[in-house]
Order: structure tokens, then sequence, then C-alpha cells
């Protein structure tokens, strides 16, 4: 870990001021940040710790939906009555990442922001082109059991790790910014995070100075809510393939089906054609198939991670008939 | 006064079951528990040494090569670097269990990824481990080294390899014949306690605070690393977070601390960083193994063959031994037996949790399952029809033999259904639901061990050795040997370990610590008993103690009159080790259901029957077997080392990415001692039990998938790739 300066922020102005420099960064619960510095991946000069400045509401909107502050902890969310009650794919994709411990610090803008596990990411050692822009990816011709299949580039394969994000996609919620000039803008969720395409170092559509303040839930929809996350331990363990799921069924058709990915790529995988292509019809297995079809259109592997291909297309299988069975 | 005893024959006189004080093998907690779980027991990098600097090693970025020059100055002008160490003594691996001599030196050539080459020492951690990372370092690169163990030509082990009959001739002709190729990936013991070493020098004299399994070889490597003499070393390891293997020879970072502890003329403490611990102490070998089983009609074997290739550095002598209990477990009077070790570059395999049946018997009680379905016989049936009557290639007697028992008691209690067997019989839900069971077994191992018991003065004994615990119970089992011996409460018993001050011990490894130091202990309390019994004017063999008194009503204080009384005892095992073939043995037992769309497996509960001699301890055996279990669990489905191809870097180096089972993958587990005694085994008729609970485990869990689902996987661990890749429609 490089020495580095610690200031607390009291105020969003605060914070918007100190991370504003290039080699300033917010710390939040640090448990991504602080992994990432010991092991010098992030070598900041400055930490800008925001947990004092509020945020960490959360509140009803006037619309009937939900507003989760960004320094709300993780398990604060999942156990809230109302996330349980209206959204339970969030408290269960919450539920389903990390550990207690890890929850109990972990924060809303900090789990959206957090950094891929690609094991050539958090090696200085090796080459990066996440990390070191032009040193070339390791990943690629290298271990990528874990990596994307979905929306890669020649420069990046690595996925968005999270579980959290993949539920807030399909619930498409909006992330709340605050800007460096006082202002406040809005991004879905599903438009937060980028594919990697020529620019693999960044990974959302925050900017200098930027900071999450909450993150915003619609009018609850109901319906079937499911998260499914498939891993190598039944704890503990990075998705290789996640599905969020709102599903409805009425008079034995879909009615809703809000769908969305983690393991396949660099970001929550949201494809508004699956929905299209499922609401109005007859749940049956080649619907399902159908859906999977248009989910892996594209996918390509690497390998190492051919599996995830077949195994996406399974998973998706398996959620939507349990939704099926769940409203019959 | 030492009383030393070499074992040459069985002991048949089973003296301790003669004894009154009643607490030998009670299920008493550990008598170190309530230190650690408050945090009151320092581990090594905790000790209170003050004036302490911090030393971090810094590791290769290449593979293979030279050190060409280091750029000390850049790193030496960072606030509060104090040193940066690349003397040629420091040592570059650790060395493998029980070698006794220094392991690899000479930092400034380079033989794999992540090798230790230099050690920064500032005044504080941070500090030191950024000047680390700073460090430069110029390397010539020898390029092209081997990674890939299949690639290159594996050297014979010749000790290992046995020919009898004619394998080929019986494959050919037998009614069943089984021929299939099993892979599994390395392992990692993954102690929670990192190593972790401080060093600190008193003129010429050097103490060192280390977390080591072996003081009594540690001592002459550590001496023989740096050009010492043993007798002005002294190593404390009072409790070790968790060994398995990874702390049995001296470590890097001993060695280190030592050498710059004199440079900078203060303490100096080492604590190696978790990547470091996975990247250059010692992995488990992956292996490729093939099995080949010929039967008659019924069943029995008359053919029986076991290769194995694993890997290890050029010039390491260890070659992790797949083959060990495929030698004696069934009989087959056509044998094929052949191990090979591929050089290649990836950081030293060593000792990992029961080396060789750890990943031989997955393989071997895998094909046995395939085996029994192809003759149409139950599992459990199989094994029961194959167990030789004596050691199939050496001819020898067994020292004592349960694995029928443990095969019938655990089937038994598992409510182990012997009907026909057919994969895909339930369904629940979306989970495959099925049962599989494998043998296990673990060759006995036993070392030469010294222990001084004194019986102070005031009734209250000390047991003292350098004998770690590596939290297994250690501790406890040694105070209420002593205390069954000399008819004491064992909480009148202090155990003294983990430091060489005292006498030699056998230190913890290869599951032989127990009978080994609990001999010595025997034996120096028996001669305590005969000088009492000399005292009281009784035969020793009629001396009755209990709660402090012999059965006369002298009181043990009365008879010592203010004097203590003190013997060691020096075990040593002898000629008997040529007239037997020594081993625990036992039976898994595993349900598992593995999910139809996505490939997971769960285990939903598993039984483990082991026979291993005499139970010292109830609570302290069981919980051996529940973590040997546990790992089985791992060997299964989780645990794998992924080496990348071009540079044979171990990449996923942590808790995180290295997937020990978590609590969630461990149900309910069932443990069932089948207790005996074994006079061969040692004076105390005990034997190892610490590996054995992981020795085919993982083969009840793959047989359990095949049943569940049908998906008959080759290779460990079965992760959801490869069940579905298996899985038929
Ligand atoms: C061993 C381990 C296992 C894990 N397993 C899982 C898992 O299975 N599933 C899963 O989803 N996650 C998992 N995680 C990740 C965990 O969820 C994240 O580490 C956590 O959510 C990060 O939150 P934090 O508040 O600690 O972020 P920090 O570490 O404080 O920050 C992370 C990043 O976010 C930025 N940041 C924080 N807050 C804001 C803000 N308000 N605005 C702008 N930027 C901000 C920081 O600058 C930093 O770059 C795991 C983590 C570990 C260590
Ligand atoms: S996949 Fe992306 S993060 Fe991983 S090594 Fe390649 S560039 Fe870096």
């Amino acid at each position: 870990m490089r020495p580095f300066s610690y200031t607390r922020a009291r105020t969003l102005d605060d914070a918007a001021q100190l991370t504003h420099d290039d080699t300033a960064v917010a710390i939040a619960g640090g448990t991504n940040l602080l992994d990432l510095m010991k092991l010098q991946v992030e070598t900041p000069e400055t930490l800008a710790d925001i947990n004092r400045i509020g945020f960490g509401g959360i509140e009803d909107t006037d619309d009937g939906g939900l507003s989760i502050g960004a320094l709300a902890s993780n398990t604060e969310t999942a156990v809230h009555p109302r996330v349980r009650s209206d959204y339970p794919v969030l408290a269960r994709a919450i539920l389903a990442g990390a550990t207690q411990q890890l929850r109990n610090k972990a924060t809303t803008g900090g789990n959206l922001c957090q950094r891929t596990r690609c094991f050539y990411f958090t090696n200085i050692d090796q080459p990066c082109n996440k990390r070191e822009p032009g040193s070339g990816c390791g990943a690629i011709d290298g271990i990528a059991k874990l990596h994307a299949v979905l929306g890669t580039s020649d420069q990046c394969i690595a996925t968005y790790p999270g579980d959290m994000a993949v539920a807030l996609s399909a619930l498409d919620a909006q992330v709340e910014i605050a800007t460096p000039n006082g202002d406040t803008r809005r991004v879905p969720v599903r438009d937060f995070h980028c594919l990697p395409g020529d620019t693999p170092w960044r990974e959302n559509v925050l900017e200098k100075g930027e900071l999450i303040t909450a993150v915003t839930l619609p009018a609850p929809v109901g319906g079937t809510q499911i998260y499914r996350k498939v891993r190598e331990r039944s704890s503990y363990a990075f998705a290789l393939v996640s599905v969020a799921a709102i599903i409805e069924i009425e008079d034995g058709k879909f009615t809703r089906a809000d769908l969305a990915f983690g393991g396949l790529a660099h970001k929550p995988w949201h494809d508004p054609r699956i929905t299209d292509a499922l609401v109005g019809t007859v749940p049956s297995d080649e619907i399902f198939d159908k859906a999977a079809d248009i989910l892996l259109e594209d996918a390509r592997g690497f390998g190492e991670n051919d599996f995830k291909i077949p195994l996406a297309r399974r998973t998706l299988h398996a959620v939507l008939q349990n939704a099926t069975e769940a409203a019959a | 006064m030492t009383v030393h005893f070499k074992q040459d024959k069985p002991d048949d006189s089973n003296r301790l079951d003669g004894m009154k004080q009643g607490v030998l093998g009670k299920p008493l907690p550990r008598v170190e528990g309530m230190a650690k779980v408050t945090g009151t027991a320092p581990y090594s990098a905790e000790y209170p040494i003050t004036d302490c600097a911090e030393g971090v090693l810094v590791t290769s970025t290449i593979t293979r090569g030279k050190v060409l020059s280091i750029d000390k100055d850049a790193v030496l002008s960072m606030p509060g670097v104090l040193a940066v160490i690349d003397d040629p003594a420091m040592t570059t691996r650790a060395a493998q269990g029980t070698a006794d001599e220094a392991p690899q030196q000479e930092p400034g050539t380079v033989c794999y990824w992540g090798q230790p080459i230099a050690l920064v020492v500032a005044e504080t951690f941070e500090q030191a481990r950024d000047a680390a990372k700073h460090l430069g370092v110029e390397y010539r690169e020898d390029p092209d080294a081997p990674l890939d163990p299949q690639a290159v030509d594996g050297e014979e082990q010749e000790d290992e390899t046995v020919r009898q009959g004619d394998l080929e001739h019986a494959m050919a002709t037998a009614a069943h014949s089984v021929d299939v190729a099993y892979t599994t990936k390395g392992h990692a013991s993954a102690a929670m306690e990192p190593h972790a070493s401080i060093a600190q020098w008193d003129g010429d004299k050097l103490t060192v605070y280390a977390s080591l399994q072996m003081l009594n070889y540690n001592i002459s490597e550590l001496a023989d690393a740096l050009g010492m003499e043993e007798e002005n070393i002294r190593l404390v390891s009072r409790f070790v977070g968790g060994g398995f293997g990874s702390k049995l020879g001296v470590s890097e970072d001993v060695v280190a601390a030592a050498i710059a502890a004199k440079e900078v003329g203060r303490p100096v403490r080492v604590v190696l960083s978790r990547q470091q611990v996975f990247q250059c102490v010692m992995r488990r070998s992956e292996t490729k193994q093939r099995l080949r089983l010929a039967a008659d009609e019924s069943g029995k074997l008359i053919g029986f063959g076991h290769h194995a290739l694993v890997s290890n550095l050029p010039g390491e002598t260890f070659a992790e031994p797949v083959l060990q209990s495929s030698h004696f477990l069934y009989g087959g009077e056509n044998r094929d037996l052949m191990l090979e070790v591929a050089r290649i570059h990836r950081m030293t395999a060593g000792s990992v949790r029961a080396p060789g049946e750890a990943v031989g018997m997955p393989a071997l009680e895998g094909a046995m399952d395939v085996l029994a379905e192809k003759a149409g016989i139950d599992p459990v049936e199989l094994r029961l029809k194959n167990i030789p009557e004596e050691d199939p290639e050496e001819g020898l007697p067994f020292s004592s033999h349960k694995l029928a028992e443990c095969l019938k008691q655990g089937a038994e209690a598992f409510g182990w259904d012997s009907g026909p067997r057919s994969p895909r019989h339930t369904c629940e839900g979306e989970w495959w639901v099925g049962t599989g069971m494998a043998s296990a077994a673990r060759v006995h191992n036993i070392a030469e061990a010294t222990a001084r018991v004194t019986l102070k003065a005031d009734g209250s004994a000390v047991v003292e050795t350098d004998m770690t615990d590596i939290g297994t119970g250690t501790y406890t089992i040694l105070a209420q040997l002593a205390g069954e011996m000399l008819g004491l409460d064992p909480a009148q018993v202090l155990v003294e370990l983990g430091d060489t001050k005292h006498p030699r011990g056998p230190g913890s490894g290869g599951s032989w610590g127990a009978a080994s130091i609990g001999s010595a202990v025997y034996i120096a309390c028996k001669a305590i008993r005969e000088e009492l019994g000399q005292r009281l004017g009784v035969d020793e063999a009629e001396l009755e103690l209990k709660d402090g008194k012999a059965a006369s009503g002298e009181n043990l204080v009365s008879l010592l009159d203010g004097n203590d009384l003190s013997r060691e005892g020096h075990y040593e095992p002898g000629d008997i080790k040529d007239d037997f073939t020594a081993s625990g043995f036992g039976a898994f037992f595993a349900q598992v259901r593995v999910n139809r769309f996505t490939g997971e497996t769960r285990v939903d509960r598993m039984l483990g029957a082991f026979g291993f001699g005499r139970v010292l301890n109830h609570k302290t055996a069981r919980s051996q077997c529940l973590g040997g279990i546990t790992w089985s669990i791992g060997v299964a489905l989780t645990e794998a080392l992924e080496f990348d191809p071009r540079d044979g870097h171990l990449v996923n180096c942590d808790l995180a990415e290295y997937h020990v089972p978590v609590h969630r993958d461990v149900p309910d587990l069932e443990v069932v001692l089948v207790e005996e005694r074994d006079p061969a085994a040692s004076p105390i008729q005990a034997k190892g039990i610490g590996e054995l609970g992981m020795c085919g485990g993982a083969a009840a869990i793959a047989n359990a998938i095949y049943n569940a689902c049908g998906a008959r996987i080759f290779d460990y661990p079965m992760t959801p790739d490869r069940v579905l890749a298996a899985m038929p429609d």
C-alpha cells in the first residue's frame, strides 16, 4: 500500500471537491477498495471518506417507489421491510453475494462500482488493459473461466462481478448521481455500466468528481421475483451465471418478463428483446429456448468459459420454469 | 534419566486399559480452547517483541532465470526502509517434511514465478510492503520453462514400481474389466494462519517464533541454512493456526527473518501475505492417473493396475505418493503400479494433508464404483469381497484391519440400500438425488519421539516436548494420557509444547503425532510408575493410581517427599515396521443432490466410519474426522489450483478464489469410530487419524453424483461445468 492521505468529507460538496482531483478516490465500506490498494491495483494519493455525508437512508418516494441511499449497507437494504415485501429479487440478490460480514460493510454505491475479479487485473505483475492501458489482456489465452461471453472486446473480456446490480437492472432502477457543479443526474442502472470496447478501464458512466447519492426503485411491480445464482460453492463465491427475473403470468400467458443476467458480461446484461419475445406467449420449453437463443445470439466463449453459454441457457430455463410453476 | 524403548514386537499387554483414572478416550474439550477463542493464545506473529522491524518478501515476476541486479538504493531512500536483503543463504522454497537440511537457497536463481528473491525491511509493515512492490529487479530469463506436466517425459519412481504376474493378460481374460483415467487438480493447504516468523538475536544465540509443524526437523533445517549449531537456536511454535503439511519444513520467512534480524541488529518479523502463502509455500501436485481393474465373474479382483503422473520442480525429492494405499488395499495377483514425476516450473509440490491417498483414493474408489456397476455387484459387497488376507505385494500380515467392520457399521448407520443401483432413481424438484460410497485407507506412520514427564512434589505433573499442537488436540490428549498413567485429573497435568528447549518430539505430520509422542509420554510415565512402585514395594504392573493416590491409600505427595520425580521417555519404532503392513481403514457414505439444470452438486449428508486403533479423546478424534470429511468435499467439488499456461503462475491465490468448502457446503456429518487396539502400531495401540478422514471421501461423492444424475466424471473437482458436460440429456 502506498502512503496516502485520508480526509473525511462532511458534506456532499466537500466530497465532490475532494474527489475531483485525479489522484483522489472516495471510500465507502472499503471492502473492495482497500483490498485493491493493498495489492497496489488502486493507488490513490487521497482517500475521501464519504461515510459521514448522509445518503444512508432508505425512503419511500412520491411515486410509491423506494430510494436507497448510496451509503445504506447491503445488509440494511436486504432486511428493509419494503425491500423484502415489494422488491424481493433485490433482497435475494444481495443475500446471494459475499458474506454477512462483508454485506454489513458494503454500501449501495460501492457495490455498484465494485471492480472485476479478473485474476490478471488484481495481479500487478501481469498484463491487463484495464489496469494498465496498452499492456495487453492476460485473461485472453489465460485462465478465463470466470470471464464474459457477451459484449467482450479484443481488449478485455472481464465481467462485472456483482449481484445487487443485476436485480436493480431487472427492476429498472435509476442511479442518482451528484455532479461536481451541484446538479443531480439520473441514469438507468441498465445504462450505468459500460462495455469494455477500446476503453476497458472505464467501467461506468461516472465522471470525475461525480458521486452516487442513491438508487431509486420504481413503484412495486409485483410478480414472481427470482434471483438465481449458479456458483462453484454454495456461498461466498461469485456468479458463474446469475439471473434476476420478475415474471407475471395471467391467463396462462406471460404479461411481464423483466430479466437481467450476471456473470456474462462487463455489465449486468439486459436485453429488451427477451421481454418482447416472452410477453404474450404461453410458457413452454420452446419459448424458453427462444428466449435463450436471443440472449445468446452473439455469445462467444474463450475456451475455459465456453460452458457459460449452455449454462446460461439452462439457468434461464430453470428460472422461467420456476416462475411458471409459481404462477400455476 | 532417559528411558529408551524400541518397539520390535507387538505389545499385547495393553497396559492403558488396566489404568484406573479412567480419563483416556474421554471427550475432554481442548485445554487451550479458551485461550484460542479469547485471543490470548499467542500465534507466532503476535509475540510482544519490542523494537521489531518488519520484513516483506519480494517475489520473482519471471518463471526461470537469474536475478542480474537489484536496485536497492532507490528503495533504501524510501521512508522507513532499513535494508534490502538478498543474502545467498535465504531460502527460495519451504523444506520438504522431515528434510532435516536446508531447502534450496540462492534467491538469485529463479525456478518458479513468485519465488522469493529478496526481503525488504522497514519500520512499519506498510512501508516494507510498498518498498517491496517498488524494488527494481533486472532478470535474465531462461525462456520456455516446461510448465505442462503432460508435455514432458515423466521420471519413473522406481521404488514405487510393482510388476507382479501379467496384468495385460488378466485384463484381456477377465469377466469384468475397467480401464479408466482420472485427473485431479492441485490443492493448497489453505491454513488460516499465514506463515509468520519473528527472529531475535542475543549475541550469537537466535530465537525464532515461527508457525511450524516439526520443530525437531526445522531446527536442523534452519541451522543448516544459516551455517549454525543447533544449540544456538531456539524455535518457538506454541500455537499453530493450521498446518496441513504446509508448515512441515522450515519456510522462507523463518530464514529471511533470521538473516534480516542479524543485519539490522533488531528483531524482525516476516509475515507472508495470503497470496505469498499460496504462491511460494507448497502445493499438492495435480495428478493424472490410470486405473485398471480386472475381476472374475464374482467380482473378485485378479488384476490391479494403478499408474500416476505427478509433478514437481527439478531437484525436488518429493513425489505425491499417489499409490501408497493402492499397494495393499485390495487383492489381485496380477499387479502393475507405477509413479512418474514430471519436472516443471510451478512452485514446489509437497505434502498437503494426506499426501498420496488424498488424490489416489478418490481415483481408485471411483474406478471401483465403475467395476461394481459392470459386475452388477453392490459397491459395499465388492469391497468386502476384495479385502486381502495379507499385503498382496509384500506378503506381510496386517497389524490390524478394520475395513470390513467399517464398511458394515458404516452401511448400517447410514442406511445404505444394497439393492440394485441405477442412476436417476430419485428426482426432487430440480434435483437428482443419489448415494455413493467408498473405502478409506491411509498408511500408518510412526516416528521417534522423546518427552519429559515430571511428577511435581505438589502432586501435579508437567509434560515437556517440542512437539507441536497444530489445532489437532495434542495438548489435551497428552494431559489425558499422563493423567491416566499417573492417576491424575488431566487438569493437574500441564503440557508444555512447541519449544525446542524441551526434548525432541516427532513433530506434527503424516498423522503420526499422537501415536508417536503419546508413546514417548507413556514410556516416561511408565518409568515414573516403576519408581513409585519401588517406593511402595509394589510391582509396577500391580500399581493402581487414582486421584493422586495409590490403591494402598498412600498419597503421591507424601511419597514424593518434597522432591520432583522426572523421567524422559524415548520411543523408537523398531523392526516391527518390517513385520507388518499397518494402516488405518474406513468407509464413507454420501448422499448428494445434483441440479438437473445447472449441474450444481450439494452434499445432503455424509458419514464416515473409521478404525485407527485406540481413540485417545473421542471429541478431538471425531473433530479430525469431521475436518477430513470436509476436505473430501473440497476435493470432490470445489478445490483447484489454477496455473497460468504461459508462465506457470498461480492465479487463484486467495481464499475468495481458491474455493475451500464453506459452512453451507458442509451438511451434518456423522462419524462412527470403530475402536480397536492395534498392538503393532505403537505401545499405546493407537494409529494416525488426522488424514484418514479425507482418504477416499471424494469418491463417495463422485459415485453419488453418478448415482444421482448419470454423470460419470473422471476429473476432480466436479464443478458445475464438468457435471453439465457429463450429464446425459
Ligand atoms: C471476498 C469477497 C467476496 C465477495 N463476493 C461478492 C458476491 O458474491 N457478490 C457481490 O455482488 N459482491 C461480492 N463482493 C463485493 C462486495 O459486494 C463489494 O466489495 C462491496 O459491495 C463494495 O462496497 P463498499 O462500500 O465496500 O465499496 P468501497 O470498497 O468503499 O468502494 C468501491 C468503489 O466504489 C467507489 N464508490 C463507493 N461509493 C461510491 C459512491 N457513493 N459514489 C461513487 N463511487 C463510489 C469507490 O470509490 C471505489 O472505487 C465480494 C467482496 C469480497 C471481498
Ligand atoms: S480481461 Fe480485462 S481485466 Fe482481465 S486482464 Fe484482460 S483487460 Fe484486464
